[in-house]
């Protein structure tokens, strides 16, 4: 079974975050690491390999410095990376991600790929679907738990109504609820053997694609203007001295919620 | 501008998120609906009143509640229908069939919008980034654009109109129906569900126990609201996933909030900063929530809930 985990190097859950009005993109220039819900579709590859033998691979697209957050995974255990990375990339929208994804993904061709619930910097939670439309794959998302079997993937989708039960054919595209497992730490055996599991650079030529199909010249999407968000107005707080009831209550009463 | 609006429906209704959309898109020019799977004809014929010229139905009663599937048939559409942007309000299913639409027909998408106008006849979407500390105002660089609106944005607007529907069917791709539906199970909660409740009384992991949770139940019922839970409290067993508001929950919008005992997490503020207005009650004074809430109460929820709820009792008697 071979198992590809798509991951994204994002800015550190500690580093402010801002937008460089130059370019209007994320700046991107401080500490980063992997984006954290990844890690469940690491942990999640990883159990299904401990259970069935295999190879867990991770795949992503980012700049050089990517080649430090893919080490902290393969820390907890995937046996190898791939990472894209090439100046024309810059700047891709889901287009461009989803396209060099899918080449990079068709270039291994594993039977089950993993994405995790959604990135902490752009918030989106589509690359999955459009991913799954290109490799032409069946999709299973929102997952909560998982089980690989005779060459079919069960999950248990989350949706608004409670749970559907979604069985498909490998090789499938799964994409994991942060709700199905609880990311293990390295182990310091696991950090030191990380420094000499095989890590994969490829530019975009090396997949397959040219400049203009990726990076800004591929985007379809674009960012007009940034500004101040919307006030929700004047924010009132009160420290509770026994009335704090009868003031959410006037309060209540006042705005007409009843 | 054209319009092409995604209506999901659950049950032969259709649901309130692209009814929303659907108006918004009135507002802006022709609007033009779509209703796929079961009993998508019989749901399709209520979209006029919210701002539907025209409805298409897709009757699929075999058609199981997953994307690739309507990734074909919404193809299928576009190209008749020549519309030119196409819009979803958010959901579980609608992101993916937004997202694999852009990929078929390399299409821009604009996600988690809370807003669209008109400038000089091009579409302008706006979307709250970086945990919503600014505005972003983005647009399309060619038709069709791809357009999927944060749930509870827009509410529905009931204009009386009536649509034409026209069904129309579309041979699914080979890949599309790999994907099979088995087994389901729906959660069913007592009052009014988190989705349809004017007023919702939420609860987090500073309740303390699960046993808490009934001063919120007690106090939803007073107020004739639901109860809602945070994504930890859930996780810990404390209370039902269906009640769970956040990223991995559900998305509302009620007119009022009452968060109880929540920190304030992104992954909860993401499914609830929409509302009308937001009470926070929590004893850290440096909780995040208190950043985002309209009112914020520092204090002992294990008081302030029951006195609230004897007060609005007394209040309503």
């Amino acid at each position: 079974m071979k198992i590809a985990v798509c991951v994204k190097h994002v800015p550190d859950a500690t580093v402010h975050k801002r937008i460089d009005p130059g370019t209007k993109r994320l700046d991107r220039s401080g500490e980063a690491a992997i984006n954290p819900t990844d890690l469940n579709a690491v942990e999640e590859a990883l159990r299904i390999k401990e259970a069935q033998g295999g190879e867990v691979v991770l795949v992503t697209l980012g700049p050089q410095k990517a080649a430090d957050s893919l080490r902290k995974a393969l820390a907890m255990g995937a046996d190898r990376s791939v990472l894209v990375t090439d100046d024309a990339a810059a700047g891709s929208d889901l287009l461009g991600t989803s396209r060099v994804l899918a080449a990079a993904l068709g270039r291994e061709a594993p039977d089950l790929v993993l994405f995790g619930q959604a990135s902490s910097d752009g918030d989106g939670a589509v690359l999955w679907a459009a991913v799954a439309d290109r490799l032409r794959r069946p999709l299973v998302s929102q997952v909560a738990s998982l089980t690989v079997d005779a060459g079919t993937v069960t999950g248990k989708r989350q949706t608004e109504h409670g749970y559907d039960v979604i069985s498909a054919p490998l090789p499938a595209i799964v994409a994991v609820s942060d709700a199905i497992n609880e990311p293990r730490y390295p182990s310091l055996k696991g950090i030191m053997g990380a420094k000499t599991k095989p890590q994969e650079t490829l530019s975009l030529a090396e997949i397959g694609l040219t400049p203009d199909a990726v990076g800004d010249a591929s985007a379809k999407t674009t960012v007009l203007d940034i500004g101040p968000p919307p006030s929700r107005g004047d924010q009132v707080k009160i420290e509770d001295d026994g009335s704090a009831a009868q003031r959410i209550l006037d309060l209540i009463l006042d705005r007409r919620l009843l | 501008m054209k319009f092409l609006v995604f209506l999901e429906h659950y049950e032969g209704k259709l649901e309130k998120g692209g009814l929303g959309v659907l108006g918004k898109a009135a507002s802006l020019g022709e609007a033009i609906g779509a209703v796929i799977g079961p009993a998508a004809s019989a749901a399709a014929a209520r979209a006029g009143a919210f701002g539907a010229s025209k409805v298409y139905a897709l009757e699929d009663e075999n058609l199981a509640p997953l994307p690739q599937p309507r990734i074909d048939a919404l193809e299928e559409l576009v190209s008749v229908t020549s519309a030119d942007a196409v819009l979803f309000g958010a959901s579980v299913l609608s992101a993916d069939v937004a997202a694999g639409l852009a990929a078929r027909l390399d299409a821009g998408l604009n996600w988690d919008l809370t807003d669209l106008e008109l400038r000089d006849g091009e579409l302008v979407g706006k979307r709250p980034a970086l945990g919503d500390t600014v505005m972003v105002d983005v647009g399309w660089r060619e038709s069709p654009r791809i357009a999927l609106i944060r749930a509870g944005t827009f509410d529905p607007v009931e204009s009386g109109g009536a649509a034409d529907v026209e069904a129309f069917e579309k041979s699914y791709s080979d890949f599309s129906t790999l994907a099979a539906l088995i087994g389901q199970t729906v959660e069913a909660t007592s009052g009014p569900s988190i989705e349809e409740a004017d007023i919702i009384v939420a609860g987090g992991r500073g309740l303390g126990s699960p046993e808490a949770f009934s001063l919120l139940e007690e106090l939803a019922a007073a107020l004739g609201g639901a109860v809602g839970a945070t994504r930890a409290v859930v996780d810990a067993g404390w209370y039902p996933y269906s009640t769970q508001v956040g990223q991995t929950g559900k998305t509302v919008s009620p007119k009022l909030y009452i968060a109880c005992g929540i920190s304030g997490a992104i992954q909860h503020k993401v499914g609830m900063q929409g509302a009308g207005t937001i009470i926070a009650i929590n004893k850290d004074p440096n909780a995040p929530i208190f950043d985002f809430c309209d009112v914020g109460v520092v204090g002992d929820l294990h008081q302030i809930v029951p006195k609230l709820t004897e007060l609005v009792r007394a209040s309503r008697a």
